[in-house]
């Protein structure tokens, strides 16, 4: 009896790793993906940190006895033309650009999720009808529509800018949803369970959502990356955060006065750099998910 | 291909309609009309109201709305609050920079595009691969603005090769070749600055599309039959890999626009991308409106361009 269980047992095939094994391997695999996770942990419990000890308020007071002071004593990265402290609002700055950049990820995430599924599972004519609704709305230049609807809205807050943010950014991840429940719900598993008699809502939040997953974590990645960029660019035109609460936008757009892009190079650029360097890495811890849903892509 | 191109236009019609009425709404929504500035101690509120009653402002909004489409069908998009001009006016030299600066970005975008795309697709996994595919993956990472303000700042105000601002230089007389030179020359450092880094797509694209047909068994057949590397490359694989490309064409139009927002900003160049902010800070809702409205329209436009060429070039699309 004994010797037959321990047969079988190694008649099973090896057990396939886990999906946080594979992408924590493909991680560790890629060098630039490592670093640039290594490096977004450490920036963000530093802005994070480091953010509880700043007083926003006492930030943004202007200080007219320290204006444009340049890089040395007293102020790290000098200050801009109302004597603020740079370095701390770049400090505060990252905070808020990622807050509302990982806060729109989640709400477009949600939205586009459920908008992609139910499409995709129930096709015909309601797929029709929502994908021609998707269309109109991805047809809009997103940057326009945005600063149009941002210029009327009376009581203009951080929530209501995400929310108009995240009013336009949502269809992209319901299409790649949408065109992934098509594939799966031609699969057995889910023909299976409808045979059973499950509830369509049970089969698409218990058993399509999971099935759905790697692609939902690897586009809301790769999503984070570029909200970054939206949220930064907007609030550059003016057209994000109010000026009280400081973004890397922010202060990237005291460089649309020609004298502060010429000559004060240490207000805009350390908000740049910061920029780049937080999408880049996004990015490539993006990339390396991606090859990790991707078996046939992997490294590892 | 008719059937298609026909179905697809009138998909357009509803999507124009949608698009109209939510720009009218958004104006509604605005606070204060065109009396509401003139409002002063010699002005009576009844008479105002009395305007209002006349021009038809108490109406239901779908009347409104009505008249309102029926002026701008007639090319009438109202007068500009701040200016006191038609917003006709105002948006008509604006709108031929912007489509200038649109030409030049899209001709240096496919001047880049092209020939990065073929040189990465063609030797793929190589050093030039490489390097071509670490250029767009950082164009996909560096926002637009940043790179035109770091563009602005080495070529327009440290080395001084470029303009820092405005269309063409003060007096110049319009039609004169010097005038044309000094257009061409004002738009250059904005369009190369867009072109840089919107490219990356095309480039990663038309590299993809390449390394796919060159796998393909009628490239094994133009190989067996004799041709020439050159031959295969320029007449066989680029010709189909180039296809999809041009039909994405209407799609950057979308890009241009939201590109062109940042860019005129930057380069105070004096196009419409300017002139929707300009309107926003003045204030100005009729000329938004105007603004919002020729964006749109040209965006749906765009990408009827895009999908009827599509289907051009892909057959599956029109069965489907």
């Amino acid at each position: 009896m004994e010797n037959k269980a321990v047969e079988v047992k190694s008649n099973q095939p090896i057990k396939s790793p886990s999906g946080f094994n594979i992408i924590w391997r493909e991680i560790v695999r890629d060098k630039l993906a490592l670093i640039s996770l290594i490096f977004l942990v450490l920036i963000i419990a530093f802005v994070y940190g480091i953010a509880l000890f700043l007083d926003q308020d006492e930030i943004v007071r202007v200080d007219l006895f320290s204006i444009y002071q340049p890089p040395g004593e007293g102020f790290i990265l000098g200050t801009d033309y109302g004597g603020r402290d740079i370095f701390g609002q770049l400090i505060i700055g990252t905070r808020n650009s990622l807050s509302i950049a990982i806060l729109v990820t989640l709400m477009t995430g949600v939205i586009g999720i459920a908008y992609g599924l139910i499409s995709g599972y129930f096709g015909g004519h309601i797929d029709n009808i929502m994908m021609r609704i998707l269309d109109f709305f991805l047809i809009l230049p997103f940057t326009m529509i945005v600063i149009a609807f941002v210029a009327i809205v009376p009581k203009y807050t951080v929530v209501t800018f995400s929310l108009i943010m995240t009013a336009f950014l949502w269809m992209g991840i319901a299409r790649l949803i949408r065109s992934k429940a098509l594939q799966e719900k031609e699969l057995d598993y889910i023909q299976a369970s409808k045979t059973l008699g499950s509830s369509n809502f049970k089969i698409i939040f218990t058993q399509l959502l999971p099935n759905c997953s790697s692609l939902i974590i690897v586009t809301m990645t790769l999503n984070l990356a570029a909200n970054i960029g939206l949220e930064s660019g907007l609030s550059f035109l003016g057209f994000g955060f109010p000026e009280s609460t400081p973004s890397l936008g922010t202060l990237l757009s005291y460089a649309t006065n020609p004298q502060t892009l010429e000559y004060r190079w240490w207000i805009w650029v350390p908000a740049s750099i910061m920029i780049l360097l937080l999408m880049l890495s996004v990015n490539n811890v993006g990339q390396a998910l991606k090859r990790a849903t991707d078996a046939r892509q992997r490294r590892g | 291909m008719w059937k298609f191109s026909v179905r697809r236009t009138l998909i357009m019609i509803p999507q124009l309609i949608v698009l109209s009425i939510l720009i009218f709404v958004l104006a509604q929504l605005m606070p204060g009309d065109a009396l509401s500035g003139q409002v002063g101690p010699d002005v009576d509120p009844k008479r105002l109201d009395e305007i209002r009653e006349q021009m038809g402002w108490n109406d239901p909004w779908y009347e409104q709305y009505a008249s309102w489409m029926g002026g701008v069908l007639q090319g009438d998009l109202g007068q500009s609050f701040r200016f006191k001009i038609p917003v006709t006016e105002l948006i008509g030299q604006r709108i031929y920079n912007s489509f200038w600066l649109s030409v030049a970005t899209l001709i240096l975008t496919y001047l880049i595009a092209i020939p990065l795309g073929i040189t990465s697709g063609r030797f793929n996994d190589t050093w030039r691969d490489q390097l071509i595919t670490g250029y767009t993956y950082v164009g996909f990472a560096t926002p637009l603005f940043i790179f035109a303000l770091v563009m602005l700042w080495i070529f327009g105000f440290a080395l001084g090769w470029f303009p820092t601002s405005g269309s063409v230089s003060p007096g110049l007389v319009p039609g004169t070749f010097e005038y044309f030179m000094s257009k061409l020359y004002h738009l250059l450092l904005p369009a190369i600055s867009m072109a840089l880094i919107t490219t990356y797509s095309t480039i990663q694209y038309l590299r993809n599309e390449i390394v796919d047909t060159k796998q393909k068994d009628f490239i094994l057949t133009a190989r067996a039959k004799g041709a020439s590397e050159t031959r295969v490359y320029n007449r066989h694989i680029l010709r189909n890999s180039l296809l999809p490309i041009a039909a994405f064409f209407g799609f950057e139009i979308t890009g241009l626009i939201g590109g062109s927002i940042f860019i005129e900003n930057i380069f105070g160049y004096p196009g419409m991308g300017q002139l929707l902010v300009e309107s926003i800070t003045l204030r100005d809702y009729t000329t938004l409106i105007a603004t919002t409205l020729i964006f749109g329209v040209a965006s749906i436009l765009g990408a009827l361009l895009s999908d009827i060429t599509l289907s051009i070039v892909d057959p599956r699309i029109r069965i489907k």
